[in-house]
């Protein structure tokens, strides 16, 4: 089971955390923290893999993925398959890039929600629920028109919309 | 030009799709991403929270705005404030008819509340009302929702309605209405046993993304229960034939291969359902088989699915043929440039050595070469194999590897486990005992303070006990060793407390023991430890009591004490002692130094914490004083039971006596009060003596209990470990450990025939091979000869074991009279050369130097993330094919090839041109921040 999902920037800044059970928010911020504090310690070059029994309890796996000025993050347990899980991470990279069309930071900030939509497709509750990309945006695509859709019946004016589109 | 930035940015604006936030959540990100220290960045959250505080109390909010201040809130929870205050406009916000809004209300509840929190129950109805919903998003909305804001007491209000939505005709609904099904099985079991049948039916679900999905919770259930799936077996061999045969739509390949991610899910499954099982096994063989032909190992995710086969051959009844397979893609990972697949080899060469333990020998190398890799990760993936693999002819060479290792990292967590492996494998092989005392030294000076106190008590038993009773000779060489080491490590600074309590307590039972030290000085020392630590009591306890018993040895054997000035004051600061311990001990001790030689052996007799002391638990030797205060008129005993509420320390004593169950007083009313935790751990784990209550005050004898118990107390602890230790268990261990080697043997046509002779011939083809390989260093040879061969020549008695490691090949049991220098590299070894041959024989038939060199040459074959960057990198031309970048792209055309080459060149990093006119665009929009970070808005994918 994946137990978190989570994208931080160089210096440490969280941009997505998604914990898959509960924990509260200063329990999250100390794993932010911990995770942050050794995956910078990390040389270049090395493997992506790494066992952080010490932060996430027993039989916890972290595989991380650093792209420019963002590390990709995932956690999980021994049901997992580590090479899979980083490719998990490409997965979801690839999608985003897609949905934002050469994808950075700022669009990770900025479209929280349309991000917590794409993770909540390739992941559910914990379990990898989609991993084909091209079915994730198929999905994602169609979530924003309908969302478009009722949202320039009742909310805002048409030219808003209009950019609001994708 | 000034109409062109505008398109540009209108063109942005609709790109990025979310930049329509309002300025001042930009300004909030922007300013957030400036910070420079996080004091700051706390205050302008902190003034966000009081401006939304403000806003979301004002009437009539617009509901768009609405929808940014919730994010806004997520946003900072993210960041670590709390944002409680607007949970519940987030939960009001999913009442809502609008999907945007829905959407939104629902992602804040999930990320803000968790399942039991008050305001689910405003959600439960809402939740209800959608799983109804026409529109499906709505319902996938309200699923999601579910996964993570039911619990067990609301699952039976949605249960009926997931239900039916197993069979949904959208299969985006179908897909989730079985993670949240499964969601709730692992919530609460019970509540979904009956439904359980609907995940096999869903496996045969049309739609593969519905398969898929069913085989996360039919993986947990297998695991639960695997006998009633075995019919599931042929089923699962034929979806993973089916899906490598590539029969599901193109849109499941990822980097060419068919659906792999549901590839490694079968491959667990069939892990499970093999496991220990024949013929399930032989159904896989072919499909097994046929994934290690097709894989391929150049992508990442191809190697995923090698290394699953891997995992999944090590848990079913494998042929060896598959065994082979499997070996051959370990060497693979092995051979690998990159750190991940050479992980994955070390991985999986320890799930494969359980099988077939011959197999590590041929990459000792590199598992050598990952031992000395930089990457932390890697290494100690090294160590658990190396931990293993470890036997009696290898476990120096690896405890002492590990304990390098041990010292050299900072991590408390990770150290405290090697150290306990440490502990683990010394315990379970130690060659002898002064090799014993010398690891625990180690373990102790340098993860003192994380082991387990019971490796103190073991410890201090093996120095007490010794080889056992018949070789007192030994013992006491083994003792002053162990004293001697003390005496050296004893000054050095900041020494754990806990081997402190095992240096004092070694140093006063033997300091004195063998005449080389005398009292004074070993005294000396331990009033240097009281001294030095003051603070800690433990510590001074034993410390003192040391020093009483090598006053009372001395007293005993007639010489005369002069007690130091400095143990003379450190009496006298102990007998003002706030601890009532020290006070105790002090006090025992300064009576002692006052009693004549006869009365002092009995008190404490020399080397005697191993003797049973007979104790009178009954107390008997009162009775009559009891009976003559009845008489008098005095109030008879009444037990706990009925004085209940009055809370005595009788406990301690209860503690004591549990361990004679046939007694006749009563004691489990003993055990209501539970004892208070500090005095009860110090009774526990050191020998203190019982507060004064115990004995009477009258009574003479009072000291002598107090250290008879101390004895005791140890004594006890010591019980039922004892085989561990003597020699003669100490060999059966031995023995015990190299079975399975020579079961695995069974299997080559090897016999084990060639112990007597082998001493003699050991060395010779290490040497010839040494000469042949001289590029090697010869350093590495030896630790790998010692890891995988046993080279260490001291143990004729393990020989045999060891040498059992040859290949098993056909000719493996030809006569010694074979030259040392082979002709021919593929000839094995002859038999009869015993262990450290393996490392020959391995060298000359795979010659894995020369592979090491060819894997030098060959960095075409570039390592994990880079690799499938590049791939990635290749697919980028859909990318550009956006408005904005064509739109630009006739800008700066002539950069345009410039950028595709420094793309595929630095595969990592930014793609400078993309980045540039980005940023450009950003700039325009006021959101860019100024130099102080310019990092922050690079592109991700270069």
């Amino acid at each position: 089971m994946i137990k978190a999902v989570l994208m931080m920037n160089t210096q440490g800044k969280p941009r997505l955390a998604k914990f898959y059970d509960f924990l509260p928010v200063e329990k999250q911020q100390e794993l932010i923290r911990g995770v942050f504090s050794v995956l910078c310690s990390r040389p270049e070059n090395v493997s992506n893999f790494l066992e952080i029994n010490s932060l996430f309890g027993p039989d916890s796996r972290l595989v991380y993925k650093h792209y420019a000025t963002l590390y990709v993050v995932l956690v999980f347990d021994g049901s997992e398959n580590e090479l899979a899980m980083l490719d998990l991470i490409q997965v979801l990279v690839e999608t985003l890039d897609k949905c934002f069309s050469n994808v950075c930071e700022l669009d990770i900030v900025f479209n929280y929600s349309k991000m917590h939509a794409v993770l909540d497709e390739i992941v559910f509750g914990g379990q990898v629920l989609e991993t084909s990309s091209a079915e994730v945006m198929k999905a994602v695509e169609e979530i924003s028109k309908l969302e478009a859709a009722s949202n320039s019946i009742s909310l805002v004016p048409k030219s808003v919309s209009g950019w609001r589109g994708r | 030009m000034e109409q062109l930035k505008t398109i540009g940015r209108e063109l942005a604006m609709g790109s990025q799709g979310g930049f329509g936030q309002s300025k001042e959540f930009l300004d909030l990100v922007k300013s957030i991403g400036e910070a420079r220290s996080k004091a700051e960045e706390d205050r302008i959250v902190l003034s966000e929270i009081d401006i939304l505080k403000r806003r979301l109390l004002e009437p009539d909010v617009p509901k768009r705005k609405m929808k940014e201040y919730i994010i806004r809130l997520v946003y900072i929870e993210m960041l670590g404030h709390d944002a409680s205050f607007g949970y519940i406009h987030a939960v009001k916000m999913t009442h809502d008819d609008n999907l945007l809004l829905k959407r939104t209300g629902y992602l804040a509840v999930t990320l803000f509340l968790n399942e039991d929190h008050d305001l689910i129950i405003l959600i439960v109805n809402t939740i209800q009302k959608d799983l109804r919903s026409d529109n499906y998003l709505v319902v996938c909305a309200a699923l999601n929702a579910i996964c993570r804001l039911i619990n067990e007491e609301t699952i039976p209000a949605v249960l009926p309605q997931v239900v039916d939505l197993l069979n949904h005709q959208k299969e985006a609904v179908r897909k989730k209405a079985i993670m949240a099904l499964h969601r709730f099985h692992r919530k609460s079991p019970s509540s979904v046993s009956h439904l359980i049948s609907n995940f096999r039916k869903r496996l045969c679900d049309n739609d593969p993304g519905v398969m898929g999905a069913t085989l996360c919770p039919l993986f947990d259930l297998i695991s639960e229960d695997v006998t009633s799936y075995k019919d599931l077996v042929s089923s699962f061999v034929s979806i993973l034939k089916q899906v490598t045969e590539r029969r599901l739509p193109k849109s499941y390949d990822y980097h060419q291969m068919p659906a792999p991610f549901i590839q490694i899910k079968l491959l667990k499954i069939m892990a499970l359902l093999g496991s220990g099982d024949k013929s399930a096994s032989e159904i896989m063989y072919m499909v097994l088989g046929d994934l290690f032909r097709k894989c391929d190992s150049s992508t990442n995710i191809g190697n995923a699915i090698l290394y699953e086969c891997i995992r999944c051959i090590s848990c079913i009844i494998p042929n060896p043929k598959l065994l082979e397979a499997a070996a051959d893609a370990i060497s693979k990972f092995l051979k690998s440039d990159s750190h991940n697949l050479k992980y994955m080899g070390i991985d999986g060469l320890g799930r494969l050595i359980k099988i077939s333990p011959d197999i590590a020998e041929q990459h000792q190398l590199a598992v050598i070469d990952c031992l000395e890799d930089p990457d932390d990760t890697l290494k100690r993936k090294t160590f658990e194999l190396l931990y293993k693999m470890t036997k009696s002819s290898n476990v120096e060479v690896i405890v002492d590897r590990m304990i390098d290792y041990m010292i050299s990292i900072n991590d408390n967590h990770y150290k405290t486990e090697i150290a306990s492996r440490c502990v683990e494998l010394a315990e379970q092989f130690a060659p002898s005992n002064q090799w014993f005392i010398q690891i625990m030294n180690k373990v102790f000076e340098h993860a003192g303070d994380l082991v387990n106190i019971k490796v103190a008590h073991n410890l201090m038993r093996l120095i007490a006990e010794g080889f056992g009773e018949d070789d007192d000779d030994a013992d006491s060489k083994l003792r002053l060793s162990a004293v001697e080491s003390y005496l050296q490590i004893i000054s050095e600074p900041k020494l754990p407390s806990l081997f402190l309590q095992v240096i004092s307590w070694v140093l006063g039972e033997y300091g004195t023991a063998d005449g080389k030290y005398s009292a004074s000085y070993i005294s000396g020392k331990l009033c240097d430890v009281a001294d030095a630590y003051s603070s800690d009591e433990t510590v001074k306890g034993y410390a003192v009591s040391a020093l009483m018993k090598i006053y009372a040895f001395e007293i005993a054997s007639g010489r005369k004490v002069d007690v130091l000035p400095e143990c003379q004051s450190l009496i006298e600061e102990l007998l003002a002692s706030h601890s009532t311990d020290l006070q105790q001990r002090a006090y025992e001790l300064q009576a002692l130094l006052a009693l004549d030689a006869r009365a002092v052996e009995s008190i404490i007799p020399l080397d005697a914490s191993c003797e049973d002391i007979e104790v009178d638990k009954d107390l008997s030797f009162l009775n009559g004083y009891i009976q003559q205060a009845i008489e008098s008129g005095a109030q008879p005993y009444i037990s706990e039971r009925e004085r209940s509420g009055m809370f005595e320390t009788t406990d301690y004593h209860s503690q004591d006596h549990h361990e004679v169950p046939s007694h006749a007083l009563r004691f489990e009313a003993y055990e209501l009060p539970k004892p208070s935790g500090p005095p009860q751990a110090s009774t526990e784990l050191v020998p203190v003596p019982e507060p004064s209550y115990y004995s009477e005050p009258h009574q003479p004898v009072s000291t002598s209990l107090v250290s008879e118990r101390e004895s005791t107390e140890i004594k006890l602890r010591l019980d039922g470990v004892k085989q561990k230790w003597g020699r003669p268990s100490y060999q059966s261990t031995t023995s015990a450990s190299s079975t399975p080697q020579q079961a695995a043997n069974g299997t080559t046509t090897h016999s084990d025939g060639g112990g007597g002779g082998a001493g003699s011939s050991s060395s010779k083809p290490r040497s010839s091979y040494e000469s042949k390989k001289p590029e090697i260093d010869p350093e590495k040879q030896r630790l790998a000869a010692s890891l995988f061969g046993g080279s260490s020549s001291s143990r004729t008695d393990r020989k045999s074991s060891s040498g059992g490691h040859k290949p098993g090949k056909g000719t493996a049991s030809k006569p010694a009279t074979i030259p040392k220098e082979n002709p021919i590299p593929v000839q094995p070894p002859p038999d009869l050369l015993d262990f450290g041959e393996p490392t020959a024989t391995t060298v000359t038939s795979t010659d894995p130097f020369k592979e090491l060199e060819g894997l030098l040459d060959s960095s075409s074959q570039d390592g994990g993330s880079t690799d499938v960057m590049g791939l990635y990198s290749d697919a980028a031309p859909v990318t550009t094919s956006t408005s904005v970048d064509s739109l630009l792209s006739e800008l700066s055309d002539s950069s345009k090839g410039n950028a595709r080459t420094y793309q595929s060149q630095a595969s990592k990093g930014p793609n400078s041109k993309e980045a540039l006119e980005k940023d450009a665009l950003v700039r325009q929009m006021g959101v860019n921040p100024t130099s102080q970070n310019p990092t922050l808005f690079k592109d991700l994918l270069g």
